[in-house]
């Protein structure tokens, strides 16, 4: 353990007995009634990532039928099952769990100097009701399929065939999962910092995953009450949204909104969140800007709550309404300009090295840019209305939640995989995946931009011939998108057969998960540690960092 | 330049159009700006500051006032401008002018209907008169949809239960696609229709002489579209039941008698009459107050209607 740095209480007392969480029990059963955050944040990877390779599959499926118009694999009413399972997976089962409740579950009490989180038996209770929601949408994919979109906009949920009950239920039994895990980190947040870190002594990531799980708890509820009033009105016929029974559908956006708009944030604000830790390990730089950072995580939740009305400017809703949403949703683009400056001059005067998970950052620079801009662009009311519903929509919104979020959460995991299993992966294949993901991605939706400027709308299953062109090329950055993950799967499960060869800290990070063994002992340290310094000090020599 | 905008942007149908697309290429050029701003700034420091040697020490730049204020003043301002400039656009391209034409449109799955002041009802195919404002108001008798004109840069949601309005105004004469922009189940991609941007002279003709499948469909076919989309179904029966008017079952070749005494057994020439003078003979047992129809039903309408009655023996 020789680049510990908190050295003095760690190592000092190393008891070779101490055994990993990896082997601290074996058997199915005590992994299924553990209480240990790092268990339960691997076992929330493993139904995550299971999720995001049947969200995939769909995807693919998605560009195959748009290699021509008309039908090319399947029938319309399976285009549109198959579209809606894409979106309602990759949104409920994949990102909004994804940093929480993998990443975040695992290291952020390792980063605090906590020996879990505040509260450890809710923390599997909330895993356990994430496998009965994720069993549930399953069961309503066999059982019909949706084919409502994920955004379920009455009144045609109401009135279509299908699972539509029952995959609404399953995102409500969901959103309990989300709330639980949300109240969990901010409990731990508060209460079990280790002696001597304040606030501004944590890492950047907890202040994004703090900012998160604020809008996990305020939000997720507005959702559950909006789905069991769909299905209310679905399965007993209660007027709320259909005007056949005297409802409003608006009504159901403005609900449906209310949650999503933050829940957008949910999945950027953790990505952010990643960088933030990424970065300054890369560059071995103090962060540029630390308040400025983590402010603006708190400004981004806070604005979320009151830009909704931005996805309804052709909804019907008044033009005032437009107008006030329109002029807050612009404030977004503050906070993110904040960041997205301050990563880049963290690497001013640094030391950068090219690892696996810092190509994945700076491709986050690059996309998150790209998706942050377009933003800027269905913010203006007049733009707006042109593009709205459109490919350009979809291209904006998968720079954000993939070319963002999921790129980042590559890049957490990359970064702290060798945390989690203790090995370390093909450094050259991760490379390689990581320029086919971030080359078919752009392949993918770069095109799609100019497909919705020129007016193709979203959710076509046929379109005029002249888009065809662009179709083809992003079903082609699809297959390149495709063979990158298959790449990465590969490597990675390979790491998963060799011998443990991970070091303790092999990026030389100052944080306090870097700290102790990989992979953590149960307890996560020998002794709790006690803080003198901020996370980031990499203008001290190794050993005088953060002891006390 | 201008090619590049109508690559990205496709054809214009307004001078609105051209205000959204000088905002739009505007909005390009600023986000290639920063873009390149950030490519540049991040390749130069990640290349320049890229670790040479294991175990440095780096300095201390914990953050500087200034540049927060720069990158946050700056975008500010910036972005304030383009709310005002895109908010003015839309606001002004949503009031409709006095003079403009008002066109009904009905959203159904998976069809368009447009029903002009004079009662001509089309499906799928929209007539404007280039140069004049028209202001649509649409409904949907099912679920949401969406009446989106891309080269009118414009789309409003068409909702159940509500009217909304869409403003524009056609300067260039032709074809432009009309696409549904909601998501609306099966055939929500096949329900596009076609507006028609004509000429005053052409405009004129088609409103008086229909669409050419008028002219091609079986005369019965248009006289039951005339018969439910013209009010006649409002009073007059096609089930044999008394209603403000005589039903149309079993009317052609009937004796009808008349307030006056007189009688006539019905034909052609005494369906003509009454759907252009109706007060000349009034049947026994019925108020006077069919309005006339004189000029608002075209020849082949008429004669849609008359094989219309024949058929309902």
């Amino acid at each position: 353990m020789a680049d510990t740095i908190t050295a003095t209480h760690i190592s000092g007392h190393a008891d070779h007995h101490d055994v990993d969480y990896l082997h601290d029990g074996k058997g199915m059963k005590s992994w299924l009634t553990t209480i240990d955050h790092k268990r339960i944040g691997v076992m929330y990877l493993w139904g995550i990532l299971f999720m995001f390779f049947l969200g995939g599959v769909f995807a693919m499926l998605i560009r195959l039928e748009l290699l021509t118009p008309k039908q090319t694999i399947m029938s319309a009413e399976t285009y549109n099952k198959v579209f809606t399972l894409h979106g309602a997976i990759m949104v409920f089962l994949f990102i909004i769990p994804s940093v929480p409740a993998a990443l975040a579950n695992f290291v952020l009490p390792l980063m605090l100097g906590a020996k879990d989180v505040a509260f450890p038996r809710l923390n599997l209770f909330s895993w356990y009701i994430y496998m009965i929601g994720a069993f549930i949408a399953i069961a309503a994919m066999v059982t019909g399929g949706v084919d409502t979109g994920w955004t379920f906009y009455t009144p045609y949920s109401t009135t279509t065939d299908g699972s539509v009950a029952l995959m609404t239920f399953a995102v409500f039994v969901l959103g309990f999962s989300s709330i639980l895990t949300g109240v969990n980190f901010v409990a731990t947040i508060h209460n079990l910092r280790a002696p001597g870190m304040g606030w501004f002594d944590m890492p950047l990531f907890c202040w994004g995953i703090y900012s998160t799980a604020l809008i996990q708890v305020l939000a997720t509820p507005v959702l559950a009450i909006t789905l069991l009033l769909l299905l209310m009105e679905r399965t007993f016929g209660i007027g709320i949204f259909d005007p056949k029974l005297g409802g409003d559908p608006v009504l159901f956006q403005h609900f449906f909104w209310f949650y999503s708009h933050p829940a957008v944030y949910i999945m950027i604000l953790p990505g952010m969140a990643i960088i933030s830790e990424i970065i300054p390990t890369f560059s071995q730089k103090t962060i540029f800007g630390y308040r400025a950072i983590a402010f603006s995580s708190v400004a981004i939740a806070l604005v979320s709550f009151i830009v909704w009305g931005h996805h309804m400017f052709t909804s019907g809703q008044s033009q005032l309404a437009s107008a006030i949403f329109s002029f807050i949703t612009f404030f977004v683009a503050i906070p993110s300009g904040i960041k997205t400056f301050n990563w880049i001059v963290t690497m001013y005067k640094g030391s950068v090295a090219f690892n696996a998970p810092m190509l994945y950052a700076l491709s986050f620079l690059l996309l998150f840019g790209i998706g942050g801009l377009t933003g800027i662009f269905l913010g203006a009311v007049s733009v707006d209305i042109h593009l709205h519903d459109t490919y350009f929509v979809v291209a904006h919104f998968h720079y954000v939640m993939m070319g963002s979020t999921v790129i980042a959460f590559l890049g957490g995991l990359h970064y702290w995989w060798p945390k989690m299993f203790g090995r370390m992966y093909n450094e050259p294949a991760a490379k390689v995946a990581c320029a086919l993901v971030f080359i078919g991605f752009n392949t993918t939706f770069l095109p799609q931009f100019i497909l919705g400027s020129r007016g193709m709308p979203r959710r076509y299953y046929n379109y005029l011939p002249e888009f065809q062109f662009l179709h083809q090329l992003s079903t082609v950055g699809s297959w390149i998108l495709g063979l990158g993950f298959l790449i990465m799967a590969g490597y990675l499960f390979a790491s998963l057969r060799k011998k443990m060869d991970a070091p303790a800290n092999p990026w030389h990070s100052r944080t306090l998960e870097w700290q102790t063994a990989s992979p953590p002992i149960t307890h996560n340290f020998h002794e709790i540690p006690t803080i003198g310094g901020g996370p980031y000090d990499y203008y001290r020599p190794v050993g005088k960092g953060r002891e006390a | 330049m201008d090619s590049i905008r109508h690559w990205m942007l496709g054809p214009q149908g307004s001078a609105y159009a051209n205000d959204v697309d000088v905002l739009y290429m505007f909005l390009v050029w600023l986000s290639v700006f920063f873009f390149a701003l950030i490519v540049g700034m991040t390749v130069y420091f990640a290349w320049k500051y890229r670790r040479t040697k294991e175990g440095v020490l780096t300095p201390n730049i914990s953050h500087n006032l200034a540049l927060e204020l720069l990158w946050s003043v700056v975008p500010l301002i910036i972005v304030m401008g383009i709310f005002f400039w895109g908010f003015n656009d839309y606001v002004r391209a949503s009031v409709a002018p006095n003079d403009a034409i008002e066109i009904h449109v009905t959203a159904k799955k998976w069809l368009w209907t447009f029903e002009y002041a004079d009662g001509t009802r089309t499906i799928g195919n929209l007539h404007v008169p280039v140069n004049r404002p028209v202001r649509l108001i649409l409904t949907s008798e099912d679920v949401l949809h969406d009446f989106y004109i891309p080269s009118m840069r414009q789309k409003n949601d068409v909702i159940p239960g509500r009217f909304v309005e869409l403003v524009f105004t056609p300067s260039v004469p032709g074809r432009h696609q009309v696409f549904c922009a909601e998501y609306c189940g099966k055939s929500h991609s096949d329900m596009m229709a076609n507006l028609f941007v004509d000429s005053p002279e052409v405009y004129q003709k088609w409103l008086e002489e229909g669409d050419p499948e008028l002219q091609t469909m079986p005369p019965v076919e248009v006289g039951k579209m005339v018969y439910e989309n013209k009010g006649c179904n409002s009073c007059h029966s096609i089930d044999g039941s008394k209603n403000t008017g005589p039903s149309f079952k079993g009317l052609y070749g009937r004796v009808e008698k008349f307030t006056d005494g007189t009688s006539v057994t019905v034909d052609e020439n005494y369906i003509l009459e009454s759907i252009n003078n109706p007060q000349a003979k009034v049947v026994a047992g019925y108020e006077p107050v069919m309005p006339t129809f004189q000029g608002l039903l075209r020849t082949p309408e008429v004669r849609g209607i008359i094989a219309y009655i024949k058929e309902l023996k």
